[in-house]
């Protein structure tokens, strides 16, 4: 009996080992964790939603770190600095591709893609080079495109609708009162509303981004120094900025933008971005709003299809352009969950779960999901949405940008908000900040 | 009889424990105490002040970028420093900052000596009144920051209302922290109004070190209360308030937290004082080693200043 007994307790042993070990091993599966770093919005919590699916598919946990717009850049841009694991999957912004690529910060995304079936010819072309490819134009991929965007306007349709408005707006400018289609009917609609008593509130024309710290007056001037023929630099010989961000068109467009800021926007709205437009729309203070498409499904569903209308940013003479906004999802090299982190952007790159991310307020960058049909009827803001993805430009996404971003931001505001000088001598000072810029960085 | 500490003597043990710290001890010399006790303070001293100063130093003769770790450091010599001296925008940051600094102190000093002299008397809730005073020097400056930023909003504002009621004027008509003629004295009001109790607070106990015999000398002297304010209050208060001049000159030399949160450097850079700019170029440029040589420029400047006014407020005691 003792040694029948002895085996038994050897046995059992075993027995508990075992099930100590699969159980373990089951519980590890369970316990997988992957941390996702974006800004802190509306887009935001649908990808929250959105990611329940992959927890309940592959039993991978997912968890977020979500910072404000306005300390975004400076919190994960150090937190990739300092080689940090605190996110492993990181919706970066397009400018920081550049930097994000050289330093390491990225995982190649190139072999993955190969690999796993995923073709960047799938996806919007100007996603593509936007938020993926570093050095632009070559098929070097660091991230998937994930939250499509770009700026767009809102307008007031219940204030538009108005006879008395438009019978007064015919009257004085010979057509309808209707969304701009230009820099120079845009200027007509805003002066029109600047002032007005609209139903016993005083209104203004316009809500354009002023703010200074960040990326706000840039990503909101180069809307209109676009279409006025603004380039970065000679696209025959890169880097060569004197007489393409300085040219009289982008001086003139400069000009226009300070003009409706001078003429028809609200008072205090000297360093107002995304939010700050948001307020001034919602509570009925402006009849025309300069803002991201993201923010458009949000603001629809608060306000009701009769009282918002949406546009496409206005066309000028040398062009018809937006500023491209959005961003891709990266896997951080420094993570100790690579894999997962992996298994995640090809189970986002699913057509299946693109066309769920644009139903539950995500921007979808997929071609199968923009190009489909029904895409323009499934939102009142997805034709325009769709018209400005063809014609958007973007900020240098250089290591750099950061530099290139803060002088733009000081030359512009200084000239627009506080009338500081001319609109060439700004770009003029502009030119020479970012030839120092480049002289710096090497190139 | 003075007391005489003597190191030589048995040190109270209370516990068995330290009698052998005590045998150690007393086979030391005073110096050799001395230097066990000063030792981590140097050692703190050195890794929190010394190393940055002289890493700074360093970084200033550099191209140095923080967050370009690929490009390779060059020495530049002085090319930062004359880059910085040279830089008309660095002279209007300087321009900015010193109106802030003169603007607030002359409100400040003026203010919190007239509130430390009314203070100074005994009248029906003076501890309350004097609380109550001393209230916006306790909270945080990026509270203020944040909190005046609302009493300044031009729609809903309390601050535009009260102009408003006072004046006439629509409180949506004028817009302190936006505009040009106005944001740079929306800085001063505020930080005066945060550091006059501060102010106070210091020449209230420089009222209050002068002696009634010093008074009861002049009352018998027949001198009238404005000649006794010009002969003995103020001239006796003088060093305390030259003090608290050199304590707020200092402080808002490198003011940081209320501006930025208050007007961010803005309109434009109307605002934008050497902190600000400094921090920009540091943290948001990584302009690692202009920014150092732009640190040492400013140290070097606030130190200086800072010792001709000391031997100057020596003087001022001494007479």
């Amino acid at each position: 009996m003792k040694p029948i007994a002895k085996t038994q307790g050897w046995i059992a042993t075993l027995a508990a080992i075992a099930t100590l070990a699969f159980g373990s091993t089951a519980a590890r599966a369970q316990d997988k964790t992957l941390t996702l770093c974006w800004a802190a919005w509306d887009p935001a919590n649908a990808l929250v939603e959105l990611s329940k699916d992959f927890t309940a598919q592959s039993g991978v946990k997912m968890k977020f770190e979500f910072v404000p717009w306005t300390s975004y850049a400076d919190r994960f841009l150090n937190e990739l600095n300092s080689h940090s694991k605190l996110c492993d999957l990181i919706i970066g912004d397009s400018q920081w591709i550049g930097g994000s690529a050289e330093n390491g910060h990225y995982v190649k995304l190139n072999d993955f893609f190969d690999k796993n079936g995923i073709k960047m010819s799938d996806f919007v072309p100007a996603t593509v080079v936007g938020y993926s490819e570093w050095p632009k134009n070559t098929p070097n991929y660091w991230a998937l495109p994930a939250m499509a965007d770009a700026v767009g306007w809102t307008y007031r349709k219940d204030w538009f609708a108005k006879p008395e408005l438009r019978q007064e707006f015919k009257a004085k400018y010979g057509r309808e009162l209707a969304p701009p289609k230009d820099w120079d009917q845009f200027l007509q609609v805003a002066k029109f509303f600047q002032a007005r008593n609209i139903d016993g509130k005083k209104v203004y024309g316009a809500y354009i981004f002023t703010e200074r710290g960040s990326e706000g007056i840039t990503m909101g001037v180069t809307n209109v120094m676009y279409d006025y023929g603004f380039e970065y630099d000679n696209p025959k010989k890169p880097y060569d900025m004197n007489g393409f961000v300085n040219s009289p068109g982008a001086v003139k467009g400069l000009e226009i933008y300070k003009q409706i800021f001078d003429c028809c926007t609200a008072p205090g709205m000297t360093n107002a971005y995304m939010s700050e437009g948001l307020d001034a729309f919602k509570s009925g203070q402006v009849a025309m709003q300069m803002n991201w498409f993201a923010f458009f499904p949000g603001l629809y569903k608060a306000m009701g299809p009769d009282k918002i209308g949406f546009f496409v940013n206005p066309a000028g003479p040398k062009g018809h352009y937006s500023q491209l906004g959005g961003q891709g999802i990266s896997v951080v090299s420094y993570s100790d969950h690579k894999d997962d982190a992996l298994k995640y952007i090809k189970w986002f790159a699913q057509p299946a779960v693109q066309q769920k991310w644009w139903q539950i307020g995500g921007y979808s960058a997929l071609r199968a999901v923009v190009e489909d049909p029904g895409f323009p009827k499934s939102a009142p803001f997805a034709p325009d949405f769709l018209v400005t993805m063809g014609i958007v430009k973007d900020f240098w996404a250089e290591p750099n940008y950061a530099s290139l971003l803060l002088d733009m931001q000081k030359r512009t505001h200084n000239y627009v908000v506080a009338g500081q000088g001319t609109a060439q001598q700004a770009l003029d000072g502009l030119v020479k900040d970012w030839a120092k810029d480049f002289k710096d960085a090497g190139k | 009889m003075s007391a005489r500490i003597d190191v030589e003597q048995p040190v109270v043990a209370p516990a068995a424990s330290s009698s052998l710290i005590k045998q150690r001890l007393h086979g030391m010399s005073d110096r050799g105490i001395a230097w066990l006790f000063i030792t981590p303070t140097i050692v703190l001293l050195l890794a929190i002040n010394i190393f940055p100063l002289i890493w700074t130093i360093q970084a200033s003769f550099t191209n140095y970028r923080a967050n370009m770790g690929w490009l390779k450091v060059r020495n530049v010599g002085t090319g930062n420093y004359s880059d910085i001296l040279g830089d008309p925008d660095l002279w209007t940051g300087m321009q900015t900052t010193a109106h802030f600094v003169f603007w607030s102190i002359l409100f400040e000093v003026v203010l919190g000596f007239g509130l430390a002299l009314l203070v100074n008397r005994k009248f029906r809730g003076h501890s309350f009144w004097t609380t109550i005073i001393l209230l916006p020097m306790m909270l945080s400056p990026a509270v203020v920051g944040n909190f005046w930023t609302f009493l300044f909003q031009p729609q809903v504002g309390l601050f535009n209302y009260v102009v408003s009621f006072f004046s006439g004027i629509a409180p949506s008509s004028f817009q302190m922290i936006g505009d040009v003629g106005l944001a740079p004295w929306t800085i001063v009001l505020v930080d005066t109004w945060m550091w006059t109790p501060y102010v106070m607070l210091i020449c209230l106990a420089g009222l209050r070190s002068i002696p009634d015999s010093i008074y009861e000398a002049a009352e018998v002297d027949r001198a009238s209360t404005w000649r006794t304010f010009w002969s003995v209050t103020l001239p006796m208060v003088v060093p305390f308030l030259m003090l608290a001049v050199l304590f707020r000159a200092i402080e808002n030399f490198k003011m940081f937290d209320m501006v930025n949160l208050l007007t961010n450097g803005g309109p434009g850079s109307l605002t934008e004082t050497v902190s600000i700019t400094l921090k920009r170029a540091a943290f948001e440029k990584w302009q690692t080693g202009w920014s150092s040589a732009l640190a040492i420029i400013l140290f070097v400047a606030v130190f200086g200043a800072a010792n001709i006014y000391v031997k100057v407020l020596n003087k001022v005691k001494q007479r």
